[in-house]
């Protein structure tokens, strides 16, 4: 009834809408409603599985107790996080204070407008995309909405009034911002394949190729690193870092408004987890076969595309987990010189390798097909060799023995006798 | 494409993120607080890029959002929190009396000249060029690539050759203070 009443209702409004509109109104809603429950849900169960997967990598046990293997751990701490007291540190922006939780968490939730999630779906009112909102800027879209993110961290940093937070806010700013331009870099060799920023062609681009994986390594290698930084995972907590900072810009938080950040933070992961899929394994592409992207598309179909797009999803978002339980975190001045140094001048000049052999292939007479991703395969297969075997001597691969300069390390030798005198006769 | 066949969305969108636009400015220029009056200014670029994206310029729109308010607002929340700059007591940039007053003249006069503009009998339409069908390929963004890499590109690459004489400006100023 309600394919009958919407549109009749729209007409009223606007005579001069298309019929089809309301068909549209009404499966758009459909698709909010049944991604945000999804993610949402999937928020919550990743912080659980964060603590199990924690548990295991440490040999411990984690949270069994509440429900079957704890299962139902994320329910009681959802009850715990909304019956805590609220505090208001003193003199902070309350308005800010208040905001800033919101804006950290509603950027990672824009992003999924624009991701396709599964084949086509056939209905009687004609094939529904399984996306959203298929704008024609999909990707940049993507990239505006998530250097959004970074106002929510430093916005309550500062309204906090704390040093602590300040200084995380702080971070938070310098980081995102510079992992911004390697992450939009390292992607532009995604869009000189596909040749649109469309993020439903990327994937037919895929389909066509191969996957960007195997194609773009060296990209996929830089979009990974970014995307850690860009979620403030470790290696790249710097802004939370409980070791310096107490908790950083979130010190001030509690109850609710600091549980706000933590789903920020893994919906960011989730997003992240999705945009990698997409952009560098087919998105809902099932491999070794086209049985998933000829017609006659059916409801079959979606279901299984839309199974694989969530299990390359979900192996993104264990990755994150299980990085964060094995490394640890950067200095920040190794930080900044593996985001500036080494980051952008390797996207730079990949953009321009890329680049030269598309041309070179498209003069040579080869169509964008599995021959074309052949030769970049086998190209790319060198460029991985050369960076991280010759050129990388394990630089990147194991940060901790990155080394300083002479002079900087005879700054800091000279810097030490002066703190050795600050702490008075008696140290 | 939506002043084609949706007049009132679109007419009720346009004028929605207009005064938007419009509000978030004043309140821009009239905050004492640095990181506020920051603040407001991100909330009148976006509701600027929402007016591009409803001249079918979404290009230009993502990229207003990408590079004023992703990059350009957040180095500048930088900046005003490194310096904390945050107590409205300490700094403000609002002159007194005077300086309103004359701030007051000039916004009248161009408000004036714009409505004078608006009224004048003379045809001051853009030249549209002849509508055609976008192209299948590139989407969005080959119409803006297409004349800038080929009619624009000396004008182009000047521009480039500008920002990176600033960059390296800004390299040199931030070295001599190193030195010091």
């Amino acid at each position: 009834m309600l394919t009958h009443t919407l549109p009749m209702l729209l007409q009223v409004a606007d005579p001069q809408l298309p019929p089809t509109t309301g068909v549209f109104v009404i499966f758009s809603i459909i698709k909010m409603l049944v991604i945000f429950g999804l993610v949402m849900v999937t928020v919550a169960y990743t912080t659980f599985a964060e603590r199990r997967i924690a548990a295991w990598i440490q040999d411990r046990h984690g949270p069994n107790r509440v429900g079957p293997w704890g299962l139902f751990q994320v329910l009681a701490d959802g009850v715990k996080n909304f019956m805590k007291e609220e505090t208001y540190p003193a003199d902070a922006n309350k308005i800010l204070f208040v905001m800033a939780p919101a804006l950290a968490f509603v950027p990672a939730m824009l992003t999924w407008s624009v991701i396709p999630f599964a084949s086509p779906l056939p209905t009687p009112w004609g094939r529904i995309d399984m996306v959203v909102a298929d704008l024609p800027i999909g990707f940049l879209f993507t990239l505006a909405i998530s250097s959004l993110g970074v106002y929510g961290l430093t916005l309550a940093g500062w309204s906090s009034n704390n040093k602590y937070a300040l200084l995380g806010g702080l971070r938070a700013s310098a980081q995102m911002v510079s992992y911004e331009i390697a992450m939009g870099m390292s992607t532009v060799c995604v869009l000189l394949l596909a040749g649109n920023v469309h993020l439903t062609e990327i994937i037919g681009q895929q389909v066509a190729m191969g996957w960007n994986v195997l194609l773009l390594s060296v990209a996929f290698f830089l979009f990974l690193i970014a995307a850690f930084a860009e979620t403030n995972r470790v290696p790249f907590d710097l802004p939370e870092s409980e070791s310096e900072l107490v908790a950083g810009y979130h010190t001030e938080y509690s109850a609710m408004k600091y549980s706000m950040f933590p789903i920020a933070e893994y919906a960011n992961m989730i997003t992240a987890g999705a945009m990698m899929s997409t952009l560098f394994l087919g998105g809902w592409d099932i491999p070794f076969t086209t049985w998933d992207n000829v017609p006659p598309f059916t409801v079959l179909k979606t279901l299984v595309t839309f199974g694989f797009f969530v299990a390359k999803t979900l192996f993104w978002v264990f990755f994150f987990i299980w990085i964060r339980w094995t490394l640890p975190r950067f200095r920040y001045d190794q930080l900044m010189s593996l985001g500036w140094k080494f980051m952008l001048p390797v996207a730079l000049a990949y953009v321009a390798i890329i680049a030269a052999a598309v041309v070179a292939l498209d003069r040579a007479g080869f169509t964008r097909g599995h021959k074309f991703g052949a030769v970049l395969f086998g190209l790319n297969l060198v460029l991985v060799v050369v960076l991280f075997f010759i050129l990388d001597r394990g630089r990147v691969v194991s940060p901790a023995y990155s080394r300083l300069d002479r002079a900087a390390v005879d700054k800091l030798r000279a810097v030490a006798p002066s703190r050795a005198t600050l702490r008075g006769p008696g140290a | 494409m939506g002043n084609e066949f949706l007049p009132l969305f679109y007419t009720f969108n346009f004028y929605l993120f207009g005064l938007v636009a419009l509000a978030c400015a004043l309140m821009f220029v009239t905050r004492k607080s640095p990181v506020a009056a920051a603040m407001w200014l991100v909330g009148a670029m976006f509701s600027l890029a929402a007016l591009y994206v409803m001249l079918d310029a979404q290009f230009v729109g993502a990229m207003q959002v990408l590079v004023y308010t992703g990059a350009i607002m957040v180095v500048f929340l930088f900046v005003v929190m490194l310096l904390n700059l945050g107590n409205p007591g300490e700094l403000s940039d609002i002159r007194g009396k005077w300086g309103r007053l004359v701030a007051g003249f000039v916004g009248l006069a161009l408000v004036a000249e714009l409505m004078a503009l608006a009224k004048s009998p003379l045809d001051l339409r853009l030249v549209v060029p002849a509508v055609t069908a976008p192209p299948q390929t590139g989407g969005v963004i080959a119409p803006i690539a297409g004349p800038l890499f080929k009619e624009y590109l000396l004008a182009f690459e000047l521009t480039s050759i500008l920002l990176l004489v600033a960059i390296m400006g800004a390299v040199v100023l931030a070295k001599k203070k190193d030195a010091r």
